[in-house]
């Protein structure tokens, strides 16, 4: 008799406890929806309530260089990582077999994508600054973040090669095309957009890379809108010229800011641009992404 | 073509190579070249090296970075584990649908917000905030601030792989739990945690190894004084501040200047540390299954 009412008063203790742990868990799930909200919408307000046109233009007052040096910057990234990471994810997943080197190259990969990225910065530096005996560069820049990205669009590529069925590998080689034609007109166009995904993703982070441009692309932006002539070091579009990207313009607010009366305003609006963008880009991949789901499903055997 | 993809895996390889091998080159000066023994840079407060092109004999001693790197991250973490898991039970426990369908993909836009911006929003809100509240007494810049906004940006890590490896429990483990008569909580404490430990585990050090390279947002609240903090509300400065704040403006070549390259190195070997330990968790748990 004594052992059941104690029974039935530990196991009302135990429906308690997983009340409250139930509410504690909703509780911290709902605090982290508010926070990210709350987060997001404070810094859209701070960048436009202090907003003025100016502040948009393509001069020192305002960001209009630095985001065109950013998105300048990440195409110039792509154009390099894009073909090089695809290439060794095809390779991973269609001729690597599962040997030795394979190990290898998925060690170094790891290894890549969990380096900080001053770290990459700073080998940037030596190896595209000192070593050249170049000035601060955004093609500098471009490499280092490409190294950032290469870890990224690699898997993906990988990942994607590897969940296609292999229906798709199988009818194309029995058809009689080539290994070759077989990657290049069946598997890689049927990937594309999963591939592209990883691509957005890798351009979104690039956005916000800064510690890595820190001492590549370096600080300063002197441009000339009017200047055509791509040798020249004002000329928007060459490469080698310095230009400093909206997140390290954010850091440099902070560092040299103080000259600037509207420092906090820029800085403001600088991030909210930027969390624009990434938002926007993240929002796109995972668009992308579940739109290559359902592409898939009604192909599948 | 098959020529052209192994070259680009090669070039993978070579890239991994140079990156280790120049940040090896270039570290290693400070005890070559300069003299300085490794346990003086990682044990030694004393910092205080020379700054001209191949000048040297001054000290090198980092333990107030070293000292600010862990201390931070190690804050971070503890702020940050609790909310992450009890996310991540959140996700796949007791609400798989909105987790699914809104918490995921929250989660992976945190991710995606670039950490000048953190840091920007450390330093207008946070640090202004621990100078009213707590009154600090270096206007706010503290290791409080810096180990908030790390938790903050290492929190979506730990969170989305502790959710992947809760996933991954079996379906039948649970029923089994509730078939026994646990309720809910009884199951998540006794069933899921335990057995996505190993998950849990390489998420909190996925997310140590990105907080210890997290250099700009922690530079932008730490307030870079090169000192021990007497307590969390004190400033100090760590690693990866001290390498963006100097590197540029200290002579190449020089002893202040290698310095900062044997701290990259340093950073380096943390981040390949942090790789092998998440290879071997799986092992180790192994062999303690066998024995």
């Amino acid at each position: 008799m004594n052992t059941g009412y104690s029974e039935i008063q530990s196991a009302r203790r135990s429906r308690a406890e997983d009340k409250a742990m139930t509410a504690v868990f909703t509780g911290v799930g709902g605090f982290f929806l508010l926070l990210l909200f709350a987060f997001a919408g404070y810094i859209l307000i701070g960048g436009l309530s202090g907003f003025r046109p100016e502040l948009l233009s393509f001069t020192d007052d305002g960001i209009g260089n630095q985001f065109f040096n950013t998105v300048y910057l990440v195409f110039l990234s792509l154009l390099i990582s894009v073909p090089v990471g695809v290439s060794a994810g095809i390779y991973m997943s269609e001729y690597a077999g599962n040997g030795k080197f394979l190990y290898c190259l998925r060690i170094s990969i790891e290894s890549l994508s969990s380096l900080p990225s001053i770290v990459i910065g700073l080998f940037g530096y030596l190896v595209f600054i000192q070593m050249t005996g170049m000035k601060w560069n955004l093609m500098a820049g471009a490499l280092a973040v490409s190294v950032l990205s290469l870890p990224l669009i690699t898997t993906t590529t990988e990942d994607a090669v590897r969940a296609l069925p292999s229906a798709y590998r199988e009818g194309s080689l029995a058809l009689g095309s080539t290994h070759f034609q077989a990657i290049s007109r069946v598997i890689v166009p049927s990937v594309v957009t999963r591939i592209l995904t990883g691509v957005i993703l890798a351009a979104g982070r690039g956005f916000g890379e800064a510690a890595a441009l820190l001492y590549t692309a370096g600080q300063s932006t002197v441009i000339n809108w009017k200047n055509m002539n791509i040798t020249s070091a004002t000329c928007p579009f060459n490469p080698f010229r310095p230009g400093e990207t909206l997140a390290l313009h954010i850091w440099g607010m902070r560092t040299e800011g103080s000259l600037n009366p509207d420092a906090t305003r820029i800085a403001n609006l600088s991030s909210a641009v930027l969390i624009v963008m990434v938002l926007s880009f993240t929002l796109l991949a995972r668009y992308l992404g579940r739109k290559y789901e359902a592409g898939t499903e009604g192909s599948q055997v | 073509m098959r020529g052209i993809t192994t070259g680009c895996g090669l070039l993978i390889i070579a890239l991994t190579l140079a990156v280790g091998g120049f940040l090896i080159i270039r570290g290693t000066v400070t005890f070559t070249v300069f003299r300085h023994s490794v346990s003086e840079f990682l044990f030694s407060p004393n910092w205080d090296p020379v700054d001209s092109a191949g000048g040297y004999g001054g000290h090198v001693g980092a333990a107030v970075y070293i000292c600010g790197s862990l201390m931070t991250c190690a804050l971070a973490l503890l702020i940050a584990l609790p909310f992450s898991l009890a996310a991540a039970v959140f996700m796949t426990e007791i609400s798989p649908r909105v987790g699914a369908g809104f918490l995921q993909p929250t989660v992976e836009i945190f991710v995606g917000i670039p950490s000048v911006v953190y840091g920007w929003v450390g330093l207008t809100v946070l640090v202004p905030f621990i100078k009213n509240v707590f009154h600090a007494p270096m206007g706010g810049f503290s290791v409080l601030a810096a180990g908030i906004v790390l938790s903050v940006m290492i929190f979506p890590t730990i969170t989305t792989i502790s959710a992947d490896a809760m996933r991954a429990v079996p379906q039948s483990m649970r029923t089994a739990a509730y078939g026994m008569g646990a309720t809910r909580w009884q199951m998540i404490r006794g069933i899921v945690i335990p057995t996505a430990g190993d998950g849990i585990l390489t998420g909190v050090i996925t997310g140590l190894s990105r907080a210890f390279g997290e250099a700009l947002a922690v530079a932008m609240v730490i307030g870079k004084t090169r000192a021990f903090p007497k307590n969390i509300l004190y400033p100090t400065s760590n690693l990866t501040a001290a390498i963006a704040a100097d590197m540029g403006n200290t002579a190449s070549g020089g002893e202040y200047n290698q310095a900062l390259w044997t701290m990259a190195l340093f950073l380096l070997l943390i981040s390949l540390f942090f790789i092998i330990l998440i290879h071997l968790i799986p092992a180790i748990r192994k062999r303690r299954a066998e024995s």
